[in-house]
């Protein structure tokens, strides 16, 4: 997203997250901007939800997100790959069983 | 008996498009601003509800051009009847303006909607009842929307006061409006069918004072004068312009097909 814009002259980002069907984990579907969380709110109901896409929606402000870097991908999640012995691979699921 | 189902079902047509026909011009004249918004956010907004009063409007002017019974559909009743045949509220017809106007008006007549269908759900006509139903859920968002709008103008900047403040000066004079009844609304309330508008008229005021007040907006306390006239097709001037634009694609090409 360009930030060049004068940040007096925008409202606040918030990021959007909404949950398909009850139960199912929230997804990121964009951001909004708004002056406070019920406008955010409003917005991102206005926004992500015209087609049918949610029963729930999230709002939180863009600078609230901590997020890790592309620089941090060798660091953080590479040593996980190579260690099959974390995964529970070694016993069969019992039949019937749709989520683990 | 036949003057009697006569008259029941000239004035369930009658009754059928003062809904249809509200909701269409309100539509319609949101779906002016889209592209044109202040923001991103609420130009996709008002071209939703815009979207749902439209809605709202082919359902139950569907149900007019059944009662009515002369083979007239939703689209018939909506682009071949000229400003006279309407029945819209005054309210719904006034330009656009500012964002201020456009909000006010929205508030103003989304809380009219809100008690009006919270009524008419308990309509002894299914069809009135099913609509009422139906749109309220929409209705109870644009009273939500709306009203937040009437709080953040009113209490906002010195700006957003004054074009709020000048808003609300400036449709007043059309709420009344809202609440004219006659004939028609006696003999379907009789039925069970129509809501007492008198009703309604206490709950609107009093929910739309709580709202100014919370704005640190003020309405005019004495009965000034009011404009009415929209139940014997009596418009302002604006509603032959909005019909004029809307009309014109159907009427000059009225083979024309989807």
């Amino acid at each position: 997203m360009s930030e060049g814009n004068n940040s007096d002259t925008q409202w606040q980002l918030w990021e959007v997250f909404t949950q398909e069907k009850s139960g199912a984990p929230h997804e990121h579907a964009g951001s909004v901007r708004a002056a406070d969380k019920e406008m955010a709110l409003l917005n991102a109901r206005d926004v992500y939800s015209r087609r049918k896409e949610a029963v729930n929606i999230w709002v939180v402000l863009a600078e609230n997100i901590v997020a890790s870097t592309p620089e941090d991908v060798g660091p953080f999640f590479d040593p996980a790959n190579d260690k099959i012995y974390r995964n529970p691979n070694f016993y069969k699921t019992p039949e019937g069983i749709k989520q683990i | 008996m036949e003057i009697e189902n006569y008259q029941m079902k000239e004035s369930l047509f009658e009754y059928c498009l003062r809904l249809g026909d509200t909701s269409l011009i309100l539509g319609h004249r949101l779906s002016e601003w889209c592209g044109h918004g202040p923001i991103l956010e609420e130009d996709i907004a008002m071209a939703n509800l815009s979207l749902d009063l439209i809605g709202q409007s082919r359902m139950i002017l569907s149900y007019a051009g059944e009662t009515e019974g002369k083979g007239r559909t939703d689209d018939d009743l909506a682009y071949h009847r000229d400003a006279m045949q309407y029945r819209n509220v005054l309210l719904a017809e006034q330009p656009n303006g500012d964002f201020a106007l456009t909000m006010t008006r929205q508030f103003f007549i989304s809380v009219y909607n809100f008690y009006l269908y919270e009524a008419l759900k308990k309509s002894k006509d299914k069809n009135i009842a099913a609509f009422a139903e139906k749109s309220l859920k929409e209705v109870i968002y644009h009273v939500r929307h709306s009203s937040d709008w009437m709080l953040r103008l009113g209490d906002g900047t010195e700006e957003s006061h004054a074009r709020a403040q000048n808003a609300v000066d400036d449709l007043w004079i059309f709420t009344d409006d809202l609440f004219q009844m006659d004939h028609v609304d006696e003999l379907l309330i009789k039925e069970g069918i129509a809501a007492d508008l008198n009703i309604i008229k206490a709950k609107w005021k009093a929910h739309v004072e709580e709202v100014l007040k919370k704005a640190a907006l003020s309405f005019p306390q004495i009965n000034n004068f009011m404009r009415t006239g929209s139940r014997e097709g009596k418009h302002t001037e604006h509603l032959g312009y909005i019909l004029a634009e809307m009309q014109f694609l159907p009427r000059a090409y009225p083979d024309a097909k989807w």
